[in-house]
């Protein structure tokens, strides 16, 4: 299982990046943790001509709160968030989700912004970032633009992203709402750390007389990519969030979603189980 | 003999093996680790379709690419070698290490390209051009067998390649007397024990010796494969192997590079990739249809069963067929079951080939006989424990002789699960299970009890294929002492993990007395060695274990004579203790280790008249109770010891997602005496995890097209720290009668229990339910969607 | 096609090659270091056969090309032990449990394993499954590597060591 051959190039800035990006066309990938990419490269599935490797890009690394959100550069290690302060603190919901991630091995090396560009449809980031309305800045040699999570993920393993773009940064929105704010991430997979077979996210806002002031819900794995669940939020919002609530909301959710049939799971397996994930996202997000 | 564990110097305690020091240091020495000069890399081609036509292989383009030293088809290797063998009497089922004129498998290697580098060679294989005609084909075993099924191999006529009926004992008359019957159908999807090492071999053709060197874990066949003599092949044993499990034979890989190593005249390394492994290294494992009914009584106790076993084994048979055969020396399991009528059927699929797996077909065998045995219980509304007590067969029963002509030589299988249900404190799992239940959860115990044949006498071999009449299955090992008195012993087969070197040594330093770690054991090649049968059967602790015992004693009883000449006295008079001799009577005589050592070495006019100078020996032991033929009616001795185990394990199921969680997992064992308990219990943790793969997570899925689905890592999922759980192990020692130290063999264990107790809990789980499932492997979406169909029925 | 000059440094020592782009680390370090100690699974990352350090956090080198790690620091099996024919306090915990059979992924597990005990000197058996998660082994059923590590970390703890991290690590 050895790569078909390529020409590699470290470029130390975005902008040189982008320029090569910008020559090179198609036949250039990114490489950034290479925890996806390198496995489809060993297996023949990717060939690229030109690897572009950015993991000596400083600007790209870091994450900061400013303008109450919480930036994260794209190539910033899974592992470096899972640690980072900012994050366990305006965060939360990131932070649980990036547990699930992988294991501790590949979160060494993957990046935030690989798994969001990859657009695996039950990837983790993925959801916390449609979870949050998050923005996403692409960067070209034509210059910069900024897409919503909404409009961001295609098609499994298809993003907005152009072929000579590059994702430099994901901005979360921070919730700023009075009373608690609590997140809940649920996930399952055949082994523990394997890819999710269904995912759910829930960050809520709970008033001080208990009623949800505000909440969004994402449920991954059972669509063609990550879903928000609109229609669940609103039969949650402004109730105290009850079993006989969770169980409605649980239902939406089940005729909601449009699952993939594979061999790993039926399209009745994942509905279901999408279903029972929202309601223990939900209530892992109240207990939290 | 409840328990009595003699006491030995060595035997049976704690030892570090000698093995692991080299291995932690980071120098081992696997197959990929050797480097000749100038050896050249193969990689394969593999064939996309299930059955096809090979029309036409243009391979111009890939023999031009700068590296490329030669592209070969099956054709060149047809002309070249000869066939492999089957086990079975199947001579118009030819197997080469390539396909030859027809591809019968999704993965199956069609060419091999040989450069000077594996990535180079891959290339190549990319520029090759074959075109192939797709022919009908056929991956459900039952539809194989059924009337107009495409025929994996034309010239055989059908897709079956076995099939007999036994009948051991009234079981006519036993089922029309029994008040009770059940019929179930258990079904073990394909799963293998998939090694982390892939299978790799590297070869060399000495042009001025006339040599083959192969440094791989195979044996025999090889030189006959290539029309060489024996005695132009040598194979390297001291090659660490990373796994086996039964899986690694490895012949055609051996015979490929071979070939091309003589036809190169350069070394050649075949180191499948794990894309190679999974689909076309032929080593699949157990993929069969249990369809089985037992009669019994309304106490429980089983009368008598009927098992058809129906095993798919790809588009080709080695050895594979046979692991319907060596289920037959435990046939009744632990169980005191009067008559069995068995039929096994092999038949072939356009799958890929399966290989020998751990318990060599008894792991499934044992997972249909429990899931009766629990399907009893339930139909009776007795406890599972109770009835299993009921049936087991007791101590003062051994020597046990079962309806197919095995003679179970001892056990104390009740003192064994009381032992696992004790330190399981199977009160408080019931407890706990009934407290999880009533908060909402799946909640289930899971009980098995199994037998581990150990000592691999293969009369499954002359049983199944009558013109096989091979008796002899045999293990040699030749032990010498040099002349500073260092003991170096030499056995004839490679290890892959088992630590056959410490145990040579632990029991040749128990009858010579002298400290096991200043014993260095070596693995002759396959010049030098004295016979073997491969560390098949859990045989070494038994085959090795006597044959390196009966060497040391030789040794010993030389040195005895020696001290007997030179100090004047007869044996009798003689004291032997840690290798020195001294006068029974009159301890200050004496011959030290030293003093004997250099008389038998340097002093020849000391010695007892006839004697050889120098201090070696050498024995050969052939399998205890072996030797004999089937009988007309198909009864024969199979393995001479019977290992024991009892499994408890207690599982939480996820309502909605199906995933088990084992939360508590005993194992009572009793291999007998154990010449390393360290060893022997890291074996059966590792094949307790075999066997949670089997049972929740492995499996080989074909779809409908003949496509292999699970064909790398990303979906053939082997268990992680993360699913096997904490597992406590109870041990229990009933010697062997019949063996030197009392030990039988353990290599096995764990696996062959765990799957039958695994899914003992998963039913025990869903029962509340009504729900019941007996096939493997229960991943989550198939208990998910059982629960889904249960809660939309109940609607 | 490219060939690149690399130089980094491995087990505490400088080394240098000249290598394709398509060449992974861990053929790197087998074929043209010779050092052989770090095995090959599965070459597409789920294995962890091929684990090593780099930059001082455990990495599947079988996902890293070589010309990735020009300016890295790279430790191997072979650079845990504290000198030839010697064994670290983790590596002798493992043969005083015998937490390896056919030592195929022993490697990989120690390696992991050594991270984990740089990170964490009182580990609890979840923390220990979790830092081997990634690291199969077909062999032993892991308890007795658990087991292993568990004890080395309290060997180490008992002596008042903090585990040896290599090459100024």
């Amino acid at each position: 299982m050895k790569a078909v051959d390529f020409d590699y190039e470290r470029p130390r800035s975005v902008a040189a990046l982008c320029g090569r990006l910008a020559e090179a066309g198609a036949d250039a990938k990114i490489l950034a943790g290479g925890q996806t990419l390198v496995p489809l490269m060993a297996m023949r599935l990717a060939r690229p001509s030109l690897l572009l490797d950015i993991n000596a890009i400083a600007e790209l690394q870091g994450i900061a709160f400013t303008a109450g959100a919480v930036a994260i550069r794209a190539c910033t290690r899974q592992a470096a968030a899972l640690a980072d302060e900012t994050v366990r603190l305006h965060l939360p919901l990131l932070e649980k989700a990036l547990r699930f991630v992988g294991h501790v091995q590949t979160r060494n090396r993957g990046t935030i912004g690989g798994s969001l560009a990859n657009a695996d449809p039950a990837a983790e980031i993925a959801i916390v970032a449609l979870t949050l309305d998050a923005a996403m800045t692409a960067r070209s040699a034509s210059g910069e633009r900024t897409i919503a999570a909404a409009d961001f993920f295609h098609a499994p393993m298809e993003t907005a992203l152009a072929p000579e773009e590059c994702l430099t940064e994901v901005r979360f929105p921070v919730w700023s709402e009075e009373g608690r704010i609590g997140a809940g991430f649920q996930e399952v997979s055949v082994r523990q750390s394997d890819f999710a077979l269904s995912a759910a996210a829930a960050q809520i806002a709970l008033g001080h007389d208990g009623t949800c002031r505000r909440i969004a819900l994402c449920v991954g794995g059972a669509s063609a990519t990550p879903q928000r669940m609109k229609a669940a939020e609103e039969r949650l919002l402004g109730t105290r969030l009850e079993a006989r609530d969770l169980a409605d909301a649980a239902a939406l959710v089940h005729d909601a979603v449009n699952p993939l049939e594979d061999h790993h799971a039926s399209r009745r397996y994942r509905r279901r189980v999408a279903a029972a994930l929202v309601e223990r996202a939900v209530a892992e997000a109240v207990a939290a | 003999m409840a328990n009595e564990v003699p006491a030995f110097r060595y035997i049976g305690r704690k030892r570090r093996p000698a093995e692991d020091r080299r291995f932690l240091a980071g120098s081992g020495r696997f197959v990929a680790d050797l480097a000749l000069p100038g050896t050249l890399h193969v990689a394969l081609a593999a064939s996309p379709y299930p059955a096809a036509r090979i029309v036409r292989i243009e391979a111009d383009a890939a023999r031009a690419l700068p590296g490329v030293r030669a592209v070969v088809t099956g054709a060149e290797i047809a002309a070249a070698t000869d066939p492999l063998m089957s086990g079975l009497d199947l001579p118009k089922m030819l197997r080469y290490p390539l396909a030859v004129g027809q591809a019968r498998y999704v993965g199956e290697w069609v060419l091999a390209v040989v450069a000077e580098t594996r990535a180079i060679a891959e290339d190549a294989v990319e520029l090759v051009d074959i075109e192939y005609e797709p022919l009908p084909y056929v991956v459900d075993p039952e539809a194989a067998l059924g009337p107009g099924a495409p025929l994996v191999h034309a010239e055989l006529g059908t897709n079956q390649l076995l099939r007999r009926q036994f009948v051991w004992g009234p079981v006519e008359a036993d089922f029309a007397a029994a008040p009770r019957h059940i019929a179930y159908r258990a079904r073990w999807h394909r799963s293998a024990t998939v090694p982390i090492e892939t299978f790799g071999v590297l070869a060399r053709w000495e042009p001025g010796a006339r040599l083959l060197e192969i440094w791989a874990s195979i044996q025999d066949q090889l030189a006959r494969a290539l029309r060489l003599p024996g005695n132009a092949v040598r194979t390297h044993f001291d090659v660490d192997v990373g796994g086996s499990y039964g899986g690694k034979r490895g012949l055609k890989h051996a015979v490929l590079a071979g070939y091309l190593a003589r036809r190169l005249n350069a070394p050649v390394r075949l180191i499948e990739d794990r894309l190679e492994n999974l689909r076309g290294g032929d080593a699949h494992g157990p993929d069969r249809i249990f369809d089985v009914s037992m009669a019994f009584d309304e106490t429980g106790l089983v009368r008598a069963m009927r098992m058809r076993a129906l095993d798919d084994v790809g588009a080709y048979a080695g050895r594979a067929p046979f692991q319907l055969g060596k289920p037959i020396g435990a046939i009744v399991g632990p169980y005191h079951i009067n008559s069995v009528a068995y039929e096994p059927i092999s038949v072939a699929t356009n799958k890929t080939p399966e290989e020998a797996v751990r318990g060599f077909g008894q792991s499934p065998t044992n997972f249909a006989i429990e899931t009766g045995m629990d399907l009893i219980a339930c139909d009776l509304g007795l406890d599972r424990i109770e009835l299993r007590r009921r049936n087991l067969i007791p101590r003062e029963a051994f020597p046990y002789l079962i309806p197919s002509g095995s003679t179970y030589d001892s056990g104390d299988y009740h003192a064994v699960l009381d032992k696992a249900l004790a330190a399981a404190d199977y009160p408080g799992l019931v407890r706990r299970r009934d407290a999880a239940r009533a908060a909402g959860m799946l909640a289930g115990i899971g009980i098995s009890c199994c037998l581990e044949p150990s000592g691999g006498n293969s009369s499954f071999e002359p049983l199944l294929n009558p013109k096989r009449d091979a008796t002899t299955w045999m293990e040699g090992c030749q032990i010498k002492v040099d002349l500073s008195g260092a003991v170096i012993a030499a056995m004839g087969t490679s290890s892959s993990g088992q630590g056959h070197e410490t145990l040579a040594s632990t029991i040749i330093g128990e009858v010579l007395e002298r400290d096991p770690d200043t014993i260095r054991v070596v693995h002759a090649d396959s010049l030098s060695a004295l016979p073997s049968n491969s560390p098949v059967g859990s045989r070494m602790a038994i085959m090795l274990g006597t044959a390196a015992a009966d060497a040391a004693k030789k040794l010993k009883a030389k040195l005895l004579a020696i001290a007997s000449h030179d100090l004047r006295l007869p044996l009798d008079g003689l004291a032997y203790r840690g290798g020195d001799i001294s006068v029974a009577s009159d301890p200050g005589r004496h011959l030290t280790w030293d003093q004997l050592v250099d008389i038998a070495h340097s002093k020849f006019h000391r010695l007892p008249p006839g004697t050889e100078p120098g201090l070696q020996a050498l024995a050969v032991a052939q399998v205890p109770t072996g030797g004999m033929l089937p009988t007309a009616d198909g009864r024969v001795q199979m393995y001479p010891c019977y290992a024991f185990e009892a499994h408890v394990v207690y599982a939480e199921l996820d309502r909605v997602s199906g995933q088990t969680r084992l939360k508590r997992y005993v194992c009572g064992h009793d291999c007998g005496v154990m010449i390393n308990p360290d060893i022997v219990h890291g074996m059966t943790y590792g094949g307790i995890a075999h066997g949670i793969g089997a049972a929740l997570y492995e499996r080989f899925a074909y779809d409908g097209n003949g496509q292999l689905i699970s064909g790398s890592f990303m979906d053939y999922l082997l268990p992680s720290a993360h699913e096997v759980p904490d597992i406590t192990i109870v041990d229990h020692c009933t010697p062997s009668p019949i063996t030197s130290f009392g030990q039988k063999g353990s290599g096995e264990a764990g696996y062959l229990g765990a799957p039958a107790a695994i899914a003992s809990a998963v039913n025990d789980a869903l029962s509340p339910l009504g729900l019941h499932i007996a096939t493997l492997p229960m991943t989550p979406d198939v208990i998910g969607e059982l629960l889904a169909e249960a809660e939309e029925r109940k609607r | 096609m490219s060939q690149h000059e690399i130089a980094l440094r491995v087990n505490g020592e400088r080394r240098t090659g000249r290598v394709p782009a398509r060449l992974t680390l861990v053929d790197f370090l087998r074929d043209e270091l010779r050092l052989t100690g770090t095995h090959v699974g599965c070459e597409h990352g789920v294995c962890g056969a091929c684990s090593v350090l780099f930059d001082g956090k455990p990495a599947r080198s079988c996902l890293l090309f070589a010309v990735q790690a020009d300016g890295a620091e790279i430790v191997t099996v072979e650079g845990l032990a504290p000198g030839t024919e010697e064994l670290s306090v983790l590596q002798d915990s493992f043969w005083e449990l015998h937490a390896l059979q056919c030592g195929y992924c022993t490697p990989g597990m120690l390696i992991a394993a050594h991270a984990l005990l740089l990170e964490n000197s009182a580990p609890t058996e979840h923390d220990i499954r979790e830092a081997i998660g990634s690291n199969l082994c077909r062999c032993t059923g892991y308890k007795q590597i658990v087991d292993a590590i568990a004890l080395a970390a309290e060997r180490l703890r008992g002596a008042n060591l903090r585990q040896e991290r290599r090459d100024g690590q």
